[in-house]
C-alpha cells in the first residue's frame, strides 16, 4: 500500500527500554543510519549505573536520544517528538517529557499485570486514559518478532530478544533511514553465531516490513539530509574523539603517547580505544589504581614519551598528589577527567561541570594547571590536541574537562585534514658547552629543559622537594621559594599569549547582554541564542575553551556588557572564579540534573535578563 | 634442579638492551656533589658506598641508569647518584618506575624505597609490581621504623613496639617483607645487610642482571630511633650462629661448624635441628630457582622476632617474562600484523559519507 509521505524538518526520538533491551545499540544503529543519510544529528544517550539492574524497574531503564535534522542543529533535544517505550518501566520514566500530540511507540506484550505492578500502574495505561492526547501506536513488538523467527531455530528467549531489531526495522522505515549499514553491522557482529545473525536481519526486515504493510501507521517521513561545508564525514562520540586527538599528538609530536589509566565511568573508553593502537606506538597501562596510573604517566613522561592519564572527578581527587608531582617537576603530563555529577561516587552515569574548581586548585601548595575545556563530541579532538601543545611546549601538567554528555553523545564530524594539524615540538634538551641547569628557562615560555634519561651529559635529579631556580638542587630557601613559586605561576600566565582571544558572537553588535559559557554546555547555549535571536532580540555569546589561563581578552569582553549570564551545570564555578579575578557580578544560571541544559529553558533565562535590563 | 637461579640460561638478561661503555668506571663516577645528608652513623651510607662501588661492574652508560626513590630517608638515595634520578612522592616509586621503564627498555631502573614508603603508603603499587614482573630493581631499605617523620613504628616493626605513636606498644602484627614479596608473585626475592657489603653487593649483581622485577630487602640500621635493630645478625659473636646464608644448590646448614640444618617439618614447613640428628638426605637443598613459590614461603617463615635463625641471600630467582618485554612484543605485532599507523585511516574509521 502507498502511504503519504510528509516532510519534516527535525525529528527527535527516544529509544527507551529495560537495561537489557539493546536501547542504546539500537539508538547507535538508527544514529549510523541517520548520519550516513546526511541529516545533522545530535545523540545523548542515558543509562543506568547498574549494568543489569531488576529487569522492569524504573533503576533499570535505559534511553536513547537523537535528534536529527536537515540543517545545522546544536543539541540532542529538549522534548522527544517520539518516544519508543519497551516496557511499562520505561513508559513511566519517559512519558513526563513527550509533550502531547507526541507520537508513542508501546510493545504491548511487556505491559503485563505484573510489569505495571513493578511500576506502580494500578491499571494498564494502554488501555485507560492515561495517554489520552499523545498519537499512541499499540504494538505486540514481541511477538511479533517471536512470529517473524518462527522458522528459526532459536530458543523463544533468544528470539524475544531480537525485538529491539524488529523496533529499529520499523522507525527506520518510517523514517525512510537506508538499511546497508545496519545490515553490514549485523553481519559483523554476529559474524560467529550465524543463527543469530540471521534472525537479527530477519526480525529487522520484519520491522520494516510491518511499517509498509501495517495501517497503524499511515504516514512516511522524510527529513532531507543537511547542508554541510562539503568534506569527508563521519559519526564520532566525544570519548572517540579524544582518544583520536591523543593518537594525533602523538604522531604531530612524534612522540609515543604513554596512557597510565584505571577503569572509571564514564572515561573507561578511551582507555578501550587507545589500547586498540599499538600500532602507533600507543602503549597504555591498566594500572592497580588511579595513582599508578598517573604515576606510569608522570614516568613515562621523564623517559621522553608523552605521559597521559584519564579518568573522571573521584579519579582525580586520587591523582591530585601526583598531579602537583608533574608541576614541581616540571614534566609534560596529559590529564583527562571526563567530569561526572559528584561528590563521591555521585551519579556515575550522568553529566556534570562540578569539577572545574577541582582542577583549578584541587592540589596542596600553589600548583597551576592549565585547563582546556571541549564545546561538543567532535571538538574533543582538537581539545585533546591543544593541551598536548601546552603540555610539552611548556612542560607542565594540562588537565581536559570532557563530561558525561560530550564523552558519550555524537554528532557528524568533517574529518579534518591531518597533514593540516598542528606540529608539537619536543624540543629535547642536548648537552652543550655549559653545565647543564634543569630548572634554566626558556626566556620566552619559562619553560625548563626536558632532557631524558639516555642522554649523556645530562644526568640531574628531579623531585617534589623545592628546587633551586637554575641549578634544580634542593633548596629550603624562603627567597628562592617565592621566585619559584611566582615563576611556575608566571608560566602558566603566560600560556594567555599564545592561546587565541576569545571570540564573541555578536552578529547586530547591539546586544547589552552576554551569555558566557565553557565546556559541554555550548550545545544548548547556542540554541538558546538562536532562539532568542530570531524573536529580533540581541544577545551576544562567548564560550571558553581554556579556563586556565583565560583568554587575554575576557575582562574587556566581561566589560563590554551591561550583563554577563554564566550557565553551568554545577552551583556556580566558573562565575566565582570570574567575580574573583575581575570583579564583574555575573549571573548565574545552575541546574545538576545530571543531564544537559535545555535550548528551551536557558532561551527563558536570557529573556528574563533581556527583560529586567 | 631447573637451572637458571643466577645463571639466565636464556641469556636474557635484563641488562641486554641497556648500552654499555667502554670508559673505565669508578665510584667516583657515580657520585655527585651533592652533601649527603642522612644522619652520622646511618646505614644508608654504607648501602650508598656499596652501590656506588658496585655500579662500575655493570660498565653501563651511565645516562641509561635511573633511580627512582618515594619519600623516606631512603629515597633521599637518587641526589646522591650521578645517573638521572627521580625523588617522587610517598609510595608511588614503583609506579613512576612501570611508566619509565615500560616505556624504556634501554634503562636500568632502580627503585630506592624504604619500610614505610614500600609496606605502607605504597604497599599495593608494590605488589603489583611484582606480580607483573617490571624490568625494575627494588631497593627495600628496612629499618623497622619511620625515621623521617621521626620515630612512629612502621609496618615491619615488632609487635609491642614502644613508639611515640604507640606508647603502649603497637597492636600490629608486621609484615615480613619476603613472604609478602613472594606470595605476590616475585620472581626475584633476596634479603641482604647494610654492614655486608660483600654480601650485599653479590645479591645486587644478581638482581641487576634478573630479568623482570628484583626485590632486595636491605636490613638498615636506624641509629637514631631504632638503634641495634638488627644487632644480632651483625654481632661477630652470635652472628654466624644465627644467620643463614642461602646458596643456590647447597644444602641449608649453618652455625659456626654448620652443626644446624634445615628440615621439613611435620606441618607442611621448615624447621631447625641438628646437623648430626638427621641423616644428610633430609636436609634441604636451596634451589632459588624452583618454579614453586611455597618454597622460598617456607624459607622466609624461618625468621622470628628474636632472632634465633634469618635467613640472608636469593630466596627465589625463577625466569619469567617481564612485563615490558611484554608490552613492547604487543606493540611490535601490532605495527607488523597492521602495518605502521595512518592518522588519516584511523580517525576516518569505517563509516563515513562524503558532501560535495
Amino acid at each position: 500500500m502507498t502511504k503519504q509521505v510528509q516532510q519534516l524538518d527535525r525529528v527527535i526520538i527516544r529509544f527507551a527500554g529495560d537495561s537489557g533491551d539493546g536501547m542504546q545499540l539500537t539508538g547507535d544503529r538508527f544514529t549510523q543510519e541517520t548520519a550516513a543519510f546526511g541529516n545533522d544529528l545530535s545523540t545523548l544517550p542515558n543509562f543506568p549505573a547498574e549494568i543489569r539492574a531488576p529487569a522492569g524497574t524504573l533503576p533499570g531503564v535505559s534511553s536513547f536520544q537523537l535528534h536529527f535534522a536537515d540543517h545545522d542543529i546544536l543539541t540532542p533535544g529538549d522534548a522527544p517528538n517520539v518516544l519508543v517505550a519497551m516496557n511499562p518501566a520505561a513508559l513511566k520514566a519517559n512519558i513526563g517529557d513527550l509533550p502531547r500530540g507526541g507520537d508513542l511507540i508501546v510493545n504491548t506484550d511487556e505491559f503485563t499485570r505484573r510489569n505495571l505492578a513493578k511500576v506502580g500502574y494500578a491499571t494498564n495505561p494502554v488501555e485507560d486514559e492515561t495517554l489520552a492526547g499523545y498519537r499512541v501506536h499499540a504494538l505486540p513488538l514481541t511477538s511479533m518478532t517471536v512470529t517473524a523467527l518462527a522458522d528459526f531455530d532459536l530458543s523463544k528467549k533468544d528470539a524475544e530478544r531480537a525485538k529491539n531489531m524488529f523496533a529499529l526495522g520499523l522507525l527506520s522505515w518510517l523514517y525512510h533511514r537506508p538499511t546497508e549499514g545496519t545490515l553490514a553491522f549485523l553481519e559483523r557482529k554476529f559474524a560467529a553465531k550465524p543463527e543469530i545473525m540471521k534472525a537479527n536481519i530477519a526480525a529487522f526486515q520484519a520491522g520494516w516490513s510491518f511499517g509498509e504493510t501495517t495501517e497503524a501507521f499511515s504516514v512516511q517521513y522524510e527529513i532531507k539530509p543537511a547542508e554541510h561545508e562539503a568534506g569527508l564525514y563521519r559519526n564520532i562520540t566525544g570519548n572517540t574523539a579524544l582518544a583520536y586527538g591523543l593518537v594525533a599528538a602523538g604522531v604531530r609530536s612524534g612522540l609515543p603517547v604513554y596512557l597510565g589509566s584505571y577503569p572509571i565511568t564514564p572515561a573507561s573508553d578511551i582507555l578501550h580505544e587507545l589500547s586498540k593502537h599499538k600500532r602507533f606506538g600507543v602503549r597504555t597501562f591498566q594500572a592497580e589504581d588511579e595513582i599508578a596510573a598517573v604515576g606510569a604517566a608522570i614516568g613515562a613522561s621523564f623517559g621522553g614519551s608523552l605521559g597521559v592519564t584519564t579518568t573522571s572527578g573521584p579519579g582525580i581527587a586520587l591523582k591530585s598528589e601526583a598531579i602537583g608531582l608533574a608541576v614541581a617537576t616540571e614534566l609534560p603530563l596529559v590529564v583527562i577527567d571526563v567530569q561526572r555529577a559528584g561528590p563521591s561516587t555521585g551519579l556515575p552515569t550522568k553529566t556534570e561541570q562540578a569539577d572545574l574548581l577541582q582542577a583549578m586548585h584541587g592540589r596542596n601548595g600553589e600548583a597551576p594547571v592549565p585547563v582546556v575545556a571541549p564545546r561538543s563530541p567532535s571538538d574533543c579532538f582538537d581539545a585533546a590536541l591543544e593541551a598536548a601543545r601546552i603540555a610539552v611546549k611548556y612542560r607542565t601538567p594540562v588537565i581536559v574537562l570532557s563530561d558525561g554528555y560530550l564523552a558519550n553523545g555524537s554528532e557528524p564530524w568533517k574529518l579534518p585534514d591531518t597533514a593540516g594539524l598542528p606540529v608539537i615540538e619536543p624540543g629535547f634538551a642536548r648537552a652543550g658547552d655549559e653545565e647543564f641547569q634543569p630548572f634554566k628557562r626558556d626566556p620566552d615560555t619559562l619553560a625548563r629543559p626536558w632532557a631524558v634519561p639516555g642522554t649523556p651529559g645530562l644526568e640531574h635529579r628531579i623531585g617534589g622537594l623545592e628546587k633551586a631556580d637554575g641549578s634544580g638542587n634542593i633548596s629550603y630557601d624562603g627567597a628562592n621559594h617565592d621566585l619559584m613559586t611566582r615563576l611556575r605561576q608566571a608560566k602558566v600566565d603566560g600560556i594567555a599569549n599564545d592561546i587565541a582571544p576569545l571570540a564573541v558572537d555578536d552578529p547586530s553588535g547591539e546586544a547589552r547582554v552576554l551569555i558566557m559559557g565553557w565546556g559541554g554546555t555550548y550545545g544548548a547555549i547556542s540554541a538558546a541564542v538562536r532562539r532568542v535571536r530570531k524573536t529580533g532580540q540581541h544577545v551576544a555569546q562567548a564560550h571558553l575553551r581554556h579556563l586556565n589561563p583565560f583568554p587575554a581578552n575576557l575582562e574587556q569582553v566581561l566589560r563590554a556588557y551591561d550583563r554577563v549570564i554564566v550557565p553551568e551545570i554545577n552551583l556556580g564555578q566558573l562565575a566565582l572564579l570570574l567575580r574573583g579575578r575581575f570583579l564583574v557580578d555575573v549571573i548565574g544560571y545552575n541546574r545538576m540534573r545530571g543531564l544537559p541544559f535545555k535550548a528551551e529553558e536557558l532561551a527563558g533565562v536570557i529573556q528574563d535578563v533581556i527583560d529586567s535590563e | 634442579m631447573n637451572g637458571h637461579a643466577n645463571g639466565h640460561a636464556n641469556g636474557r638478561s635484563a641488562l641486554s638492551l641497556v648500552p654499555k661503555t667502554d670508559a673505565e668506571q669508578t665510584l667516583k663516577d657515580f657520585k655527585t656533589d651533592q652533601e649527603v645528608r642522612w644522619c652520622p652513623g646511618c646505614g644508608d651510607y654504607a648501602i650508598l658506598a656499596a652501590v656506588q662501588s658496585f655500579l662500575p661492574e655493570l660498565g653501563l652508560k651511565r645516562e641509561n641508569i635511573t633511580f627512582v626513590s618515594g619519600i623516606g630517608c631512603s629515597s633521599r638515595f637518587p641526589y646522591y647518584m650521578n645517573t638521572y634520578g627521580f625523588h617522587s612522592i610517598h609510595g608511588r616509586a614503583p609506579a613512576i618506575a612501570t611508566g619509565l621503564a615500560t616505556s624504556r627498555p634501554d634503562l636500568s631502573v632502580w627503585v630506592v624505597t624504604g619500610d614505610g614508603d614500600a609496606l605502607s603508603i605504597g604497599g599495593n603499587h608494590l605488589i603489583h609490581a611484582l606480580r607483573r614482573n617490571v624490568n625494575l630493581k627494588i631497593l627495600l631499605f628496612n629499618n623497622r621504623i619511620y625515621g623521617l617523620t621521626k620515630g612512629q613504628y612502621s609496618p615491619t616493626s615488632e609487635t609491642g613496639k614502644i613508639t611515640k605513636s604507640t606508647p603502649m606498644g603497637s597492636l600490629d602484627a608486621p609484615f615480613n617483607p619476603i613472604s609478602l614479596a613472594v606470595g605476590a608473585e616475585g620472581t626475584f626475592v633476596a634479603r641482604t645487610i647494610d654492614s655486608d657489603r660483600k654480601h650485599l653487593q653479590s645479591v645486587l649483581r644478581a638482581a641487576a642482571e634478573h630479568r623482570g622485577t628484583a626485590l632486595v630487602e636491605i636490613y638498615q640500621n636506624c641509629n637514631i630511633f631504632n638503634d641495634g635493630a638488627f644487632d644480632p645478625l651483625k654481632d661477630a659473636a652470635v652472628r654466624d650462629d644465627i644467620t643463614i646464608r642461602l646458596e643456590h644448590g647447597r644444602p641449608i646448614v649453618f652455625g659456626r661448624e654448620g652443626e644446624k640444618a634445615v628440615v621439613r617439618g611435620a606441618g607442611g614447613g621448615l624447621e631447625v635441628v641438628p646437623t648430626a640428628s638427621v641423616d644428610a638426605s633430609r636436609i634441604v637443598v636451596h634451589d632459588a630457582a624452583n618454579p614453586d613459590p611455597s618454597a622460598a614461603f617456607a624459607l622466609s617463615r624461618l625468621d622470628s622476632p628474636a632472632f634465633e635463625h634469618t635467613p640472608i641471600g636469593i630466596f627465589r630467582d625463577v625466569d619469567r617474562p617481564s612485563y615490558d618485554e611484554l608490552m613492547r612484543a604487543q606493540v611490535e605485532e601490532a605495527a607488523e600484523r597492521q602495518g605502521p599507523g595512518d592518522l588519516a585511516a584511523l580517525i576516518a574509521g569505517g563509516d563515513t559519507w562524503r558532501i560535495d
